[in-house]
């Protein structure tokens, strides 16, 4: 009871708070406006370069480096998709912690975006017999097969329909991103999503400041709060540089494949069209465009 | 108290629906979905990947001091037939397994060129080029590897990539790919927190 006098109390304050706050002028300005910001899309470009100066000292106090917050927007025609060879793939994980690297991911507690699951060739694509907790001398073990699984960047995505405060959403160029101050940590999204492919900042990130990618993109690897949640954004970063996402880079056996999927001479055009592609829970009509296939 | 209750309640509604309309405000893009199928023909201008015209490699990954071969080449008589090798190279004879009952050293390596690779036509060819002669009997790997979907590219996807050669992921004397060392497992989801 006294909890919920407490909320009440506090919803009543909140226009009074913010008029105080407004009225006392600069006490904390950067936090109210904050408070106040719009979801990243319908900021002008004078705003979202505002915001991004900001973020950029309020890194460099955090971190003491200079940081490169980027807020490039999508590529005119462009829409991304990504391959993976499973004939290709050998479990080594490489990819996992390039992409930490990259991406800035919380190192304690830990934060993974690709998770590479181990299975069974006699069993085919079976999540229910799969394992990430495989750890071999040597890989890849004999009679299996391995499946990295991230965001699969849907096409049909259920994950931002379901966010309350529309704090993720599709680019233009496929990429489905996350505003971090922007989202309320409510997970649903995580809820919907079917691939585990979300993951929720349970306690403050952590990164060794001497690890810390300083080139980073507002919607992608910049260091995030406790209590939003995060995923795969293809290396948003990078690709809109033009390059490839630092998974694809570091494997060392080349099954990761990324390109436009609207340039017919691309890779990944080639894949869909020469080889057998699949992918994952097709019959959720999520539309993946991160496609899994039999390079032999 | 009920009334005041009543007020809470009222009050906390209009928040709800000055809520609501501020996160409708906000939605306005969330509409403009994107599919692959229907935006290809939408969105026609493509950008189209950069024509290479050469396959720009990665050197060749050879062992330190063994190239140019004719500094010690250039010292005796080449000599062709097919034998164990036991004075140099006694370590690529040891490992020889690619076809090894029907191939010998010089189906790949030139006897008087030995700084350059031959192909079955004669031809010889720098070792920049030895996917030419990997070619010669994996065509369908080949043509895979030239539009970037067996073996491994790096660069920019809308631009200039490097290409690794075949031997830089295969040993041509034993091109099975070598088992590696993986990175360790992640931490059990229910030991996070
Ligand atoms: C350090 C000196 C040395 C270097 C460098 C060297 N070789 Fe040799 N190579 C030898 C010797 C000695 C033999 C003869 C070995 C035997 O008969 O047991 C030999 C034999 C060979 C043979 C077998 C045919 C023949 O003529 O005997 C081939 C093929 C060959 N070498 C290729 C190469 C190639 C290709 C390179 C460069 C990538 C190279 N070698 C570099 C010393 C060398
Ligand atoms: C299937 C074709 C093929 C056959 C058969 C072959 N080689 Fe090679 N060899 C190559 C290619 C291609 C390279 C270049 C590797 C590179 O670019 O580093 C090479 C590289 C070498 C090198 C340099 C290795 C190094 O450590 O850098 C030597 C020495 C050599 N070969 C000797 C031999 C000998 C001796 C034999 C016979 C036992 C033989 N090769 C059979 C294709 C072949
Ligand atoms: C003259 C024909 C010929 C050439 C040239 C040739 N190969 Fe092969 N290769 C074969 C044959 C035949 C096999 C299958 C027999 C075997 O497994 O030993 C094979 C097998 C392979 C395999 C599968 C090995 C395994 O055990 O899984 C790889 C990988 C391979 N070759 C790579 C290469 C590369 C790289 C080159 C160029 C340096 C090359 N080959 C050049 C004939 C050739
Ligand atoms: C980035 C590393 C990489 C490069 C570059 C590469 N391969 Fe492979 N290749 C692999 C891997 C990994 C496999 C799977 C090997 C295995 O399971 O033993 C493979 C398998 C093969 C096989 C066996 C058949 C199959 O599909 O499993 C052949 C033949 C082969 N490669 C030929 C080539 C040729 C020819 C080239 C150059 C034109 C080349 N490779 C370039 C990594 C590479």
């Amino acid at each position: 009871m006294k909890n919920e006098n407490s909320r009440r109390s506090f919803l009543k304050n909140i226009a009074l708070a913010s008029f105080a706050t407004l009225a006392l002028s600069g006490c904390d300005m950067k936090a109210l406006e904050e408070f106040l910001q719009q979801n990243f899309r319908t900021l002008s470009k004078k705003e979202k370069n505002k915001i991004i100066k900001n973020l950029a000292i309020d890194y460099k106090k955090k971190y003491g480096k200079e940081f490169n917050v980027s807020d490039k927007p999508a590529l005119e025609g462009t829409l991304f998709g990504y391959a993976l060879d499973l004939a290709r793939c050998v479990g080594c994980r490489r990819c996992v912690y390039a992409c930490v690297k990259e991406n800035n991911q919380s190192r304690e507690p830990q934060v993974h975006w690709i998770d590479v699951l181990q299975m069974e060739k006699e069993k085919g694509i079976d999540f229910a017999h799969s394992t990430s907790q495989y750890n071999p001398e040597k890989v890849p073990s004999e009679g299996h097969f391995y499946l990295p699984v991230a965001c699969q960047q849907c096409s049909n995505p259920q994950c931002t329909t379901v966010c309350p405060v529309k704090a993720t959403w599709q680019e233009p160029d496929g990429i489905v991103v996350v505003d971090y101050n922007w989202c309320i940590g409510c997970r649903y999204c995580m809820a919907a999503c079917p691939y585990g492919a979300r993951h929720f900042n349970w306690g403050e990130p952590t990164i060794p400041v001497e690890e810390i990618n300083t080139e980073m993109h507002y919607l992608g690897n910049r260091p995030r709060m406790k209590g939003v949640v995060e995923k795969c954004t293809f290396c948003i970063q990078r690709v809109r540089e033009g390059k490839y996402p630092s998974c694809v880079e570091i494997c060392p056996v080349g099954a990761r494949k990324f390109g436009n999927l609207l340039d017919p001479e691309s890779e990944i055009r080639y894949i869909l069209e020469n080889k057998r592609v699949l992918v994952l829970k097709q019959e959720l009509n999520t539309q993946p465009k991160f496609y899994y296939f039999f390079g032999i | 108290m009920e009334i005041r209750k009543f007020k809470n309640i009222h009050r906390l509604t209009i928040l709800l629906i000055l809520c609501v309309i501020l996160a409708l405000s906000c939605n306005n893009k969330a509409t403009d979905e994107i599919k692959f199928h229907g935006v290809s023909q939408k969105q026609a201008k493509n950008k189209k990947t950069e024509k290479v015209t050469e396959f720009a490699v990665d050197a060749p990954p050879f062992s330190y001091g063994i190239y140019p071969c004719t500094d010690c080449h250039a010292n005796f008589a080449p000599k062709p037939e097919k034998r164990e090798l036991v004075e140099w190279h006694d370590d690529i004879s040891a490992i020889f397994n690619h076809d090894s009952e029907n191939r010998w050293c010089l189906d790949c390596h030139d006897l008087k060129s030995r700084d350059s690779l031959r192909l079955a036509s004669g031809k010889l060819l720098d070792f920049k080029e030895s996917y030419k002669l990997c070619g010669q009997c994996h065509g369908e790997k080949l043509r895979d590897w030239k539009v970037g979907v067996h073996g491994k590219r790096t660069g920019f996807w809308n631009g200039k990539k490097e290409y690794l050669l075949c031997v830089h992921c295969h040993d041509p004397h034993a091109p099975k790919f070598k088992e590696i060392t993986p990175e360790p497992p992640p931490v059990r989801q229910e030991d996070i927190k």
